[in-house]
């Protein structure tokens, strides 16, 4: 079938396309660079399908569409990059309060403040702690490649349906400016989606009247709602850890997501052709973070050297998943520039001299 | 027998959480009796902001959503763009509506956004204990301006109506006040029309709402009712500013 | 194989386009292929790059800043990238636009006279096939007629009369690669 050849797609381009394709018909987005080709994508293909795109006065308010749309219970997708994505942190609260599905593309790109427009992975902090206020999680997934970026996006509009949450794309400038060979899922068609029972559209023949909200005024309620959201939370980590290790009886291994994992997996490569024995392990999904590949390698794994286009946010997760005995090193670039697969490679070897280990 | 006063059907059985003498309960009654004679409550979604009326899901029967503080035209638009088929309105004060969500009644009303909006100015902020709104009167003694709103130092109240009705997709545009039966029949009026008009398809409504806050005020709720007339009235003109008709 | 490719010129000289067909030539011989731009707001300078890479192996980054093969239209493109280039890459320059001599000695220089070649054809515009058709011959991997069916893939449905004349320019780059060697 011709829907499913390989394609050349820009990054922001796919993404837009496979929501399209996981039978999201509502867009609600605002410019800003390295993110706009697919609010524009959107603009044009929305309507072909009979959906709606809307450029909103700001991202508070576009944040604020998909809180509505969402509690009307439609799939809806908002997009952004870093400065955009800290202005959504509120909505992102109410909405993981509110408990409404939605899905949050974020194009990363260097900070703090204005930054830079180049790629960067220094809002992963922001994505897998919190973000906005109180005691929430949203699943982050770092797609490495555009097939995986498209696959996990159709992906993420199940997985918020199924725990009535924010999910989160985490990309950066390169994934969202390149463009790879991909191949799309086939187009779903909304209505043939489980209807939302909780949603406002109106009480029509409904029994109870639908309310969408997160204010509970009265701790001990609060404090039970929060015990819900908290299970609901623990099953995402038991059910939603995703990642991808390579070469899983190494003895060292690099840890890197998202565009990182591309230059650290050519690193290993080339430390595994000079002799050493590295393999890498690969986070899919932020958070839940994958503890249980550190755990499953804590027999043979001698050292670990995360690698991020931060000054070090991810590495704190890689710590805590480890046995402190084990070293974990940290080679970071920031602010929109990329590190180089050499650097990481030296980074590696001297890793690996400096735990005694002569070759 | 003729039955004098019943509670309207959209309105749930049971008291309010707001102060005596307060005038959001006889607003929330307008509203629910305009929802009762349209028949629309059964494809209505509300939305309650961040203020007194944040709790103005209990009150009315239909589904709500309840918005983080100023977002409410935006959560009304996401609502609206979903089911193009209800009615959503909207219920704000004048904090929430005219201070830290102008950005978002501004574009909903330029975009003439297929809403309507009920928007309760009583020029001080209730919830939060007495702080100065945008809307609050010059000399307005409020916990934040002790002394009496110095106009040099925070600028003018803000007009909201007449600043919306400087846009075209702003259909439906008025401004009644409930100091008395005579102006809170007009206000009733004034909410039918602009209800009237979501439900035409002919753009974005809002109808603002002159209200008391006798408690903040510090004032008897009938001296507040005084007050509104005499104060609030002559700075903030009532009637129409834009509808339909006037347009054409 | 691992070709990390750069194409560096002005703005309107098709810089983009030659990437993407690079691309799409990959990827219909089953190569793992990548394409960027460079983004922001030095596109708006005038001055315009894309990296490409083609590969056997899984593509790392795909933002290249070390070219095997690189090409530049213009003489600024020279200047900025010429000490880019790997040792015993390709580069090749368009000599209409680059009065500057490579001094670079430890590189494969090719020279293309693109601007005045596309003159001569009686087409400007296709000045970047010329360029093109040149780099393939530098590519293992990448036969020459892929871009047959790469070409209309590429270019909008009310261009594909102008196939031939790009197959055509893209033949006059292969020749004058082939006549450097």
């Amino acid at each position: 079938m011709s829907e499913r050849q390989l394609q050349m797609v820009k990054g922001n381009e796919a993404v837009a396309e496979a929501a399209v394709r996981a039978g999201c018909r509502h867009f609600f987005g605002y410019p800003i660079t390295p993110q706009n080709e697919l609010p524009e994508y959107m603009s044009g293909r929305m309507p072909e399908v009979g959906g709606t795109f809307l450029q909103a006065e700001s991202e508070v308010a576009a944040i604020n569409m998909v809180y509505g749309a969402a509690g009307a219970g439609v799939r809806v997708m908002t997009s952004s990059s870093s400065p955009g994505i800290s202005l959504k942190q509120e909505g992102i609260s109410y909405i993981a309060g509110a408990e409404l599905p939605c899905v949050i593309v974020n194009m990363v790109r260097g900070g703090p403040g204005l930054g830079s427009i180049q790629p960067a992975q220094s809002d992963y902090f922001q994505s897998t702690k919190g973000g906005g206020h109180g005691d929430y999680r949203m699943v982050v997934l770092g797609p490495a490649t555009l097939q995986e970026m498209v696959d996990l996006t159709y992906e993420a509009f199940d997985i918020a349906d199924r725990y009535r949450n924010p999910v989160m794309i985490l990309g950066d400038g390169v994934i969202g400016q390149m463009m790879e060979p991909v191949r799309f899922p086939d187009l779903m068609d909304p209505d043939t989606l489980p209807t939302k029972e909780w949603a406002t559209k109106g009480r029509r023949d409904r029994e109870e009247l639908n309310l969408i909200n997160s204010l509970y005024l009265d701790p001990d309620a609060c404090w039970a709602h929060n015990q819900h959201l908290a299970r609901k939370y623990a099953e995402m980590q038991e059910n939603e850890v995703r990642y991808e290790v390579v070469h899983g009886d190494a003895e060292y291994f690099l840890v890197a997501y998202g565009t990182t994992a591309r230059i650290a997996r050519r690193s290993m490569t080339d430390l595994r052709e000079r002799g050493y024995d590295v393999g890498l392990v690969r986070p899919i999904s932020l958070w839940p973070f994958p503890e249980k590949a550190f755990r499953d390698l804590a027999d043979r794994a001698r050292g670990y050297l995360a690698v991020e286009m931060s000054l070090g946010q991810m590495v704190e997760d890689v710590r805590l998943s480890v046995d402190s005995s084990v070293p974990v090193a940290f080679y970071g670039t920031a602010g929109g520039v990329m590190p180089h697969h050499a650097d990481i490679t030296q980074q590696m070897e001297d890793l690996i001299r400096g735990t005694g280990d002569d070759r | 027998m003729k039955a004098v006063f019943t509670r309207p059907r959209s309105l749930t059985d049971g008291a309010t959480h707001y102060c005596p003498g307060c005038i959001h309960g006889v607003a929330h009654r307008m509203v629910a009796q305009i929802l009762d004679e349209m028949d629309l409550a059964d494809r209505t979604i509300g939305v309650s902001p961040v203020g007194c009326a944040v709790f103005a899901y209990d009150y009315f029967q239909c589904d709500f959503q309840q918005a983080a503080h100023g977002r409410a035209p935006a959560v009304a638009t996401g609502i609206k763009r979903a089911v193009p088929d209800s009615f959503v309105f909207t219920y704000q004060g004048d904090g929430d509506l005219a201070s830290i969500g102008t950005a978002e009644i501004v574009h909903a009303a330029s975009r003439g956004e297929k809403i309507s909006v009920v928007f309760i100015n009583n020029a001080i902020y209730g919830m939060t204990g007495g702080q100065m709104a945008p809307t609050t009167l010059e000399g307005q003694k409020t916990t934040t301006s002790p002394a009496g709103r110095d106009l040099a130092d925070t600028g003018n109240p803000i007009r909201m109506t007449e600043m919306l009705a400087t846009l075209p997709g702003a259909a439906y545009l008025a401004r009644g006040s409930c100091h008395d039966i005579k102006h809170l029949r007009a206000t009733q009026k004034y909410l039918k029309r602009a209800f009237e008009v979501q439900e035409r398809g002919e753009g974005f409504s809002m109808v603002e709402i002159l209200a008391n806050c006798p408690t903040n005020w510090g004032m008897s709720p009938v001296e507040s009712l005084q007050w509104m007339e005499e104060n609030l009235v002559p700075y903030y003109p009532l009637g129409e500013f834009r509808s339909p008709e006037e347009v054409e | 194989m691992y070709h990390e490719i750069l194409i560096a010129g002005f703005g309107g000289q098709g810089v983009m386009l030659m990437g993407q067909m690079l691309a799409y030539a990959g990827m219909k011989r089953d190569l793992n292929v990548s394409w960027i731009p460079s983004y922001g707001p030095e596109q708006r300078g005038g001055t315009a790059n894309c990296g490409v890479v083609l590969s056997t192996e899984p593509v790392g980054s795909p933002v290249v800043t070390e070219p095997s093969d690189c090409a530049v239209m213009n003489l600024p493109s020279l200047t900025k990238f010429e000490p880019a280039v790997t040792p015993s890459g390709y580069l090749y320059v368009n000599t209409s636009l680059c009065p500057d001599e490579v001094t670079r000695d430890d590189i494969k220089v090719v020279r293309v006279a693109a601007t005045e070649e596309a003159d001569a054809m009686g087409n400007a515009r296709v000045a970047n096939m010329i360029m093109l058709g040149a780099m393939m011959g530098g590519l293992e991997g990448l036969p020459f007629e892929v871009m047959e069916e790469v070409l209309p893939d590429v270019l909008p449905e009310r261009h594909h009369g102008l196939i031939p004349v790009n197959l055509k320019a893209l033949a006059r780059g292969r020749e004058i690669f082939e006549s450097a060697e």
